[in-house]
């Protein structure tokens, strides 16, 4: 059985010190599946099927054979938030259409190694097998680690996301007279997903002056890049633009976040393939070398509060530049997260991106943050331009480093970029080059 | 509002067990408060003290009830079904006024929408729930 990568795996201490396998791991592959709104009960578009398109297409981008491969990396969970309705059968035509994992819901609500394997006879030299929990942020770090450690040479990343009909976090315990276990502390409120955040941001803009209003050239330029990136949901499916009226006239969900500081949640599956730097030389693409991972995981009570979120992204600013040897001055650009909008904020000012201090950040997106300027803010359009998934950022920062982002292309030459996330109070990062030192 | 009602387990039992005799009581840890000189509090309770982990003891302490309002959000669009029709209400973060470390929500009572005033003071009110008659820590804003 495959299982959770071990603690160790993960760059947490406050001063790392330089990355021991700095520059030795490289990104070269890249696959996505279609992406749509919702999945339609079809075997084709279940996120096992998603799954299997994504890693092939990786694979055939990195100018390899399946059986280059040796390691596979994954997250087990592929829920946006939306779970099989409670009650309903399984889906045993589309489930019968696949060889069996070792869940009911594999390939359909879950994604092990084990489904994959059974599915993928021609990733027959697979011998290394590990989850990374969360997202591809997570999957990232393991993989890198991977490989330095010298476990695996030629790895297979994958993140997939089913999304099912209907409302998610309606019905269910949140309809229920009564309420157990931790929920007791938030239910009885009514506490949605992005209201820690709202709390956060609302201390944030009465702490340093600011105003909700301030983050609409964000969200626009956001969405505008998000349409550029022919991979994401809203290229493919919903191609407009939004403008700085639609945003501050949108309703609310929890003020002060309105709908588009929600990402929307979709159907999709991302692989990449990772290998070793001189493994890489010998690629269809250039290789993108990983300079440093780390991950931050603070503990805190019932809500992470302004403080909490500021001293954990100054730690993780702190770690991923120190490990990687580099300054905020050499990134080219940056893809911190952004799924709930407000988040990006704190990454980057605890970053120091584009010099930025606390407080600064809607100050940065006042002026120029497009493509085309100096210091390029989310390029990839994040989860807002692309839908909720947590891989835009990543695919793009190794798209700009390999040059071929297309109409995305950063102005600047793309040396040096980072990415990650989710949580602000908790998440997983990459520092990515052109050259491995 | 009629919220839902928290059904307690081992761990929270002391906690709504004293909501039903109107009392606050949140968790202090000896070794933190030893350690610093301060009374280091927590709450919502854990199996671990939030700072020094498995190193502390864990008891059961009364406080104030008091405490000052850290942060707020107006809810249009709650999951939860049996607060649906009182759309929109505030959710406020409340910090004990013994230790900011020591957080409660509140829907405010009492506080119209959209004019919470950030960092007030606030006083603990107990208020029942309907489905099972338990009370949880409700706060109002302390008038001039």
């Amino acid at each position: 059985m495959t299982e959770n990568a071990p603690a160790d795996f993960y760059r947490t201490q406050e001063n790392p010190g330089l990355w021991e396998h700095r520059g030795k791991v490289a990104a070269v592959g890249i696959g996505h599946s279609p992406t749509a709104r919702r999945w339609d009960g079809q075997a084709s578009t279940s996120i096992g099927a998603w799954a299997m398109v994504a890693i092939r297409n990786a694979i055939e981008d990195a100018g390899i054979s399946a059986s280059d491969v040796d390691g596979l990396v994954l997250d087990r969970s592929t829920t946006t938030g939306a779970w099989w309705p409670e009650g309903d059968p399984l889906p045993e035509d589309v489930i019968s259409q696949f060889q069996p994992g070792v869940e009911p819901f594999d390939g359909i609500a879950a994604l092990s190694s084990e489904w994959i394997l059974n599915n993928m006879p021609e990733l027959d030299n697979v011998s290394f097998t590990m989850y990374g929990p969360g997202c591809m942020s997570n999957v990232i770090c393991v993989a890198s680690e991977a490989i330095g450690r010298g476990l695996a040479n030629t790895v297979v990343l994958v993140k997939a996301w089913h999304n099912f009909p209907g409302r998610y976090y309606q019905g269910g315990a949140n309809a229920r007279p009564l309420v157990e276990g931790p929920a007791v502390w938030r239910n009885p409120w009514g506490v949605s997903a992005a209201t820690g955040d709202g709390w956060t941001f609302q201390e944030y803009m009465a702490k340093y002056g600011k105003t909700h209003d301030m983050m609409a050239p964000f969200i626009v330029e956001e969405k505008k890049n998000g349409l550029l990136f022919p991979e994401g949901f809203f290229a493919q499916h919903r191609p407009d633009e939004v403008t700085v009226e639609d945003y501050v006239n949108a309703r609310w969900i929890v003020e002060p976040m309105n709908l588009f500081d929600h990402d929307m949640p979709i159907h999709v599956a991302v692989a990449y393939v990772f290998t070793t730097a001189e493994r890489a030389q010998d690629m269809a693409q250039t290789p993108v070398y990983i300079l440093n991972h780390g991950t931050t995981r603070p503990k805190f009570g019932l809500t992470q509060g302004l403080d909490n979120a500021e001293a954990s992204t100054d730690s993780t600013g702190r770690k991923m530049l120190d490990g990687a040897g580099i300054t905020a001055d050499d990134l080219s650009f940056e893809n911190m997260y952004e799924g709930f909008t407000t988040f990006h904020n704190y990454f980057i000012e605890g970053l120091g991106y584009a010099g930025i201090k606390r407080g600064e950040a809607l100050d940065l997106y006042a002026g120029d943050i497009s493509i085309t300027s100096d210091k390029p803010v989310s390029p990839s359009g994040g989860n807002q331009g692309g839908g909720r998934t947590r891989i835009w950022m990543h695919t793009d920062t190794i798209q700009q480093i390999q040059g071929r982002a297309g109409d995305r292309q950063i102005r600047m030459p793309a040396e040096v970029g980072i990415s990650g996330g989710p949580m602000p109070q908790g998440g997983d990062f990459t520092i990515w080059s052109a050259t491995p030192d | 509002m009629p919220k839902q009602s928290p059904v307690p387990d081992e761990l929270t039992k002391p906690f709504f067990d004293a909501c039903n005799e109107d009392r606050l009581v949140v968790q202090r840890c000896n070794e933190c408060t030893e350690r610093d000189g301060l009374l280091m509090l927590q709450h919502p309770p854990a199996e671990e003290c939030y700072r020094c982990g498995p190193e502390g003891t864990l008891e059961w302490h009364e406080v104030s009830g008091r405490g000052r309002i850290q942060s707020y959000v107006t809810m249009y669009d709650t999951p939860v079904a049996s607060l649906q029709e009182d759309q929109p209400f505030n959710i406020a973060v409340i910090e004990l006024w013994e230790d900011k470390n020591a957080l409660f929500l509140s829907h405010l009572p009492g506080t119209p929408v959209r004019e919470v005033p950030m960092g007030a003071e606030v006083r603990v009110v107990f208020e029942e729930t309907p489905a099972n008659g338990q009370k949880v820590a409700e706060w109002e804003v302390v008038g001039d």
